[in-house]
């Protein structure tokens, strides 16, 4: 098994329905074995190349192709058998229920003979360091575990390309340096050629030994990583990339109010069948412009403890109260809820409601029973300060994942509500989004609306946090 | 769940069958209660499998259990039934017919775990390989989409958006939520689609399978233990009197 060769020669693609090229023009050399970091802004290109690579840009519907995009001298859609993709998201990957079932999809669909299936199996599960049978029901695994069981399900098809799209963007930071690992042991075992498209460069650096940068479609920079890091840094960051050595500022400290916003008394939850907590009796109190940070391992009942403290799950024991009202808050009506606290989901998409982006910022103001002109007002403030203005009317579905993102912190905000729940709000987020969401909260914290973000981000909670409230198996760890 | 998603609940007697001798025995079962409303084919049948259930595994307390659905569509039936003609003769035929096409499909849930009953169907029955892993990959979104109903409804909340009192208020909510598990249903397919291929999926190549679905001789005693005892049940019905074919 070796390496394939790459070559990209004046090549470019232009989506069907777009004027302009996605890609334009792109003359591109990767002999085999060799191991290329593509970076770029959203909108660059990288994603188009990395999809074309993998064979997937293919007829005269999808759109209109110039030059020529080689894989071992043959057209990449015909090279297809040769590449191996991983993508995004763990759970849209897996198709079977027991693990080594799931590697073993691939030779099936390729035809490999039956009696060679199991031995590819396993020599695929050892590459990717996977740790345990074949029997291990995929429900069972961390995301971590299932990028590494995808990894091993791509590599079972024996490719000589292996193109990774931001693997790890959906992942903690245990789970990341599980994939991370995996990859750096597969492409040493087998020598494979390996395109990555990652934001979080520095922990990629040992695994990489070329570096090229697109913009707007064209080739910005090439070269080995010191060199494409010194030179460019300036232009990088602009593109929303994490360079290397750059240094989070800790937030500084702060005297907070006395004020209350939320209370929760000895606040447990249990998953419906659980036989144990989730989240153990837990006290405590938030105070106005304060900013909370819970941090603490997947499964150590964060996120539960964020969701009782947005009154949106309903303790087993306990009550958290806002000082507005004697009701407990899983227990008020949602229009009441909005006045006490405002949450920001995970995923965006999730929380949108309405088709246009102004409408989602009216939408809570109006359940607050604020005049039409108080609430016009308001969102027109939010648009303003999140530079979403140009996109007032558009479909919050249709915006980028960066502006989904400051959107849904608008909508949280926008009943003006004294604290604001946040769930992982820097996941999957580029290093320009994640500088613009942090310069938003510590506006709205010094303006005195309390934080609780629950995350993995060490930077970000570095950065923003007054007070950090460590969890493990559902307990604030002292 | 685990019934729907995971592993089988009984891996031994029954669930050591191919699925496609299940499937065919329900085919069996099936026949002689479509075409005759009588309670005596219906109940021999009954009695039978209720027999049959537990040496092929399903023992008392899973038949309790797995058996509830259908416990409470029964009881919808006489519910209904009472209301409208306010007497409850006439159940007792249709209420054993539906037991005796139940049970065998509780006997197919409980023993079969689904990636053995793709791997029956296109082996043993050339189903496309397409469909079959198709929707065994789908079943196994079935969680995810719980999971991201409950915080689309978490999230309605936090905007102020509640089921509210009135009818019309409740129904624009949950199809607010259907909407939104649609959509997200769809992209899910969408990415899941595009990692299948890209593992080969859409190849040309002839498919092999590294698990083979065997038959039996097992498997064929089984289906003609059934197709006699659905003939016994049928003659004694006949012979006695009581068999009345439903479209004459």
């Amino acid at each position: 098994m070796s390496g394939a060769t790459l070559l990209a020669r004046r090549w470019g693609w232009r989506y069907a329905g777009r004027r302009a090229w996605a890609v334009g023009n792109l003359d591109l050399t990767v002999p085999a074995g060799q191991r290329v970091l593509l970076l770029g802004a959203s909108g660059s290109g990288k994603s188009t190349l990395l999809v074309g690579l993998g064979g997937l840009l293919h007829g005269q519907e999808s759109g209109q192709a110039a030059g020529e995009l080689l894989v071992d001298g043959v057209p990449a859609y015909e090279a297809r058998h040769r590449t191996g993709f991983l993508l995004q998201d763990p759970d849209s990957q897996l198709v079977m229920s027991r693990s080594g079932d799931d590697v073993a999809f691939g030779p099936e669909c390729h035809g490999v003979p039956p009696d060679q299936i199991w031995p590819r199996v396993d020599e695929a599960m050892d590459a990717v360091g996977f740790g345990y049978g074949r029997d291990r029901p995929t429900a069972a695994l961390s995301g971590g575990e299932k990028q590494r069981l995808a990894l091993a399900g791509q590599l079972a098809n024996r490719p000589g390309l292996l193109l990774l799209d931001e693997p790890t963007a959906n992942l903690d930071p245990e789970g990341a340096a599980l994939v991370r690992e995996a990859v750096a042991a597969a492409v040493a075992a087998t020598a494979s050629t390996l395109v990555v498209v990652e934001h979080r460069v520095e922990e990629w650096l040992p695994i990489i030994d070329r570096v090229v940068v697109l913009g707007d479609g064209e080739l910005v920079a090439d070269g080995p990583p010191d060199e494409v890091f010194g030179r460019h840094r300036d232009a990088l960051e602009r593109m929303g990339v994490w360079v290397p050595g750059t240094v989070v500022r800790a937030a500084a400290p702060r005297t907070v109010a006395t004020t209350p916003v939320l209370r929760a008394d000895a606040v447990s939850y249990r998953h419906r069948g659980a036989l144990f907590d989730a989240v153990r009796a837990t006290t405590l109190s938030l105070r106005a412009g304060e900013a909370l940070a819970v941090v603490g391992p997947n499964g150590s009942g964060k996120t539960t403890l964020a969701m009782m403290l947005a009154g949106l799950a309903r303790p087993r024991t306990g009550s958290v109260l806002a000082p507005d009202a004697n009701r407990p808050l899983h227990r008020r009506r949602p229009a009441s809820l909005v006045r006490a606290v405002g949450t920001v989901f995970q995923q965006p998409e999730h929380q949108f409601v309405r088709s246009t982006v102004r409408d989602e910022l009216v939408q809570a103001p109006k359940r607050l029973g604020w005049s039409a002109e108080r609430s016009a007002a308001r969102a027109d403030d939010l648009l303003d300060r999140l530079g979403l203005t140009v996109l007032a009317e558009a479909n919050p579905f249709t915006l980028s994942g960066g502006q989904q993102r400051r959107l849904s912190v608008a909508t949280a905000l926008s009943g003006a509500p004294p604290a604001l729940v946040l769930d992982e709000p820097t996941f999957g987020q580029d290093a320009r989004t994640w500088r613009e969401l942090l310069r938003l909260l510590e506006e709205v914290r010094d303006a005195g609306t309390a934080l609780v973000t629950v995350s993995h981000d060490r930077a970000f909670v570095t950065a923003l946090a007054d007070r950090v409230l460590p969890m493990a198996d559902g307990m604030v760890a002292a | 769940m685990t019934l729907v998603l995971g592993a089988p609940v009984v891996r031994r007697r029954g669930g050591t069958l191919n699925p496609t001798s299940k499937v065919l025995a329900m085919a069996v079962v099936a026949v002689p209660l479509f075409l005759s409303t009588d309670a005596v084919t219906s109940g021999i049948m009954v009695a039978v499998e209720l027999v049959a259930l537990p040496l092929l595994g399903v023992g008392p307390r899973m038949l309790g259990r797995a058996g509830a659905p259908i416990l409470f569509g029964l009881a919808g039936i006489w519910l209904a039934n009472w209301i409208v003609s306010g007497n409850l003769s006439g159940l007792v035929a249709v209420s054993l017919r539906l037991v005796a096409l139940g049970l065998p499909g509780l006997l197919l849930v409980v023993t079969t775990d689904p990636v053995d009953l793709a791997d029956a169907l296109v082996q043993r029955w050339h189903v496309s390989p397409r469909f079959a892993y198709g929707a065994l990959a789908a079943l196994r979104l079935i969680p995810l989409l719980i999971d991201e109903v409950q915080t689309m409804r978490r999230a309605r909340r936090a905007r102020g958006i509640g089921a509210g009192w009135t009818p019309v208020s409740w129904a624009r909510l949950t199809g607010g939520l259907l909407f939104g598990m649609l959509v997200q249903a769809i992209r899910r397919g969408v990415r899941l689609a595009a990692a299948m291929d890209s593992r080969g999926f859409d190849s040309a190549a002839e498919r092999t399978f590294a698990r083979q679905s065997t038959v039996t001789w097992r498997d064929h005693l089984f289906v003609l233990a059934t197709a006699i005892v659905v003939a016994v049940a049928v003659a004694v019905s006949m012979a006695t009197g009581h068999w009345h074919l439903l479209f004459s």
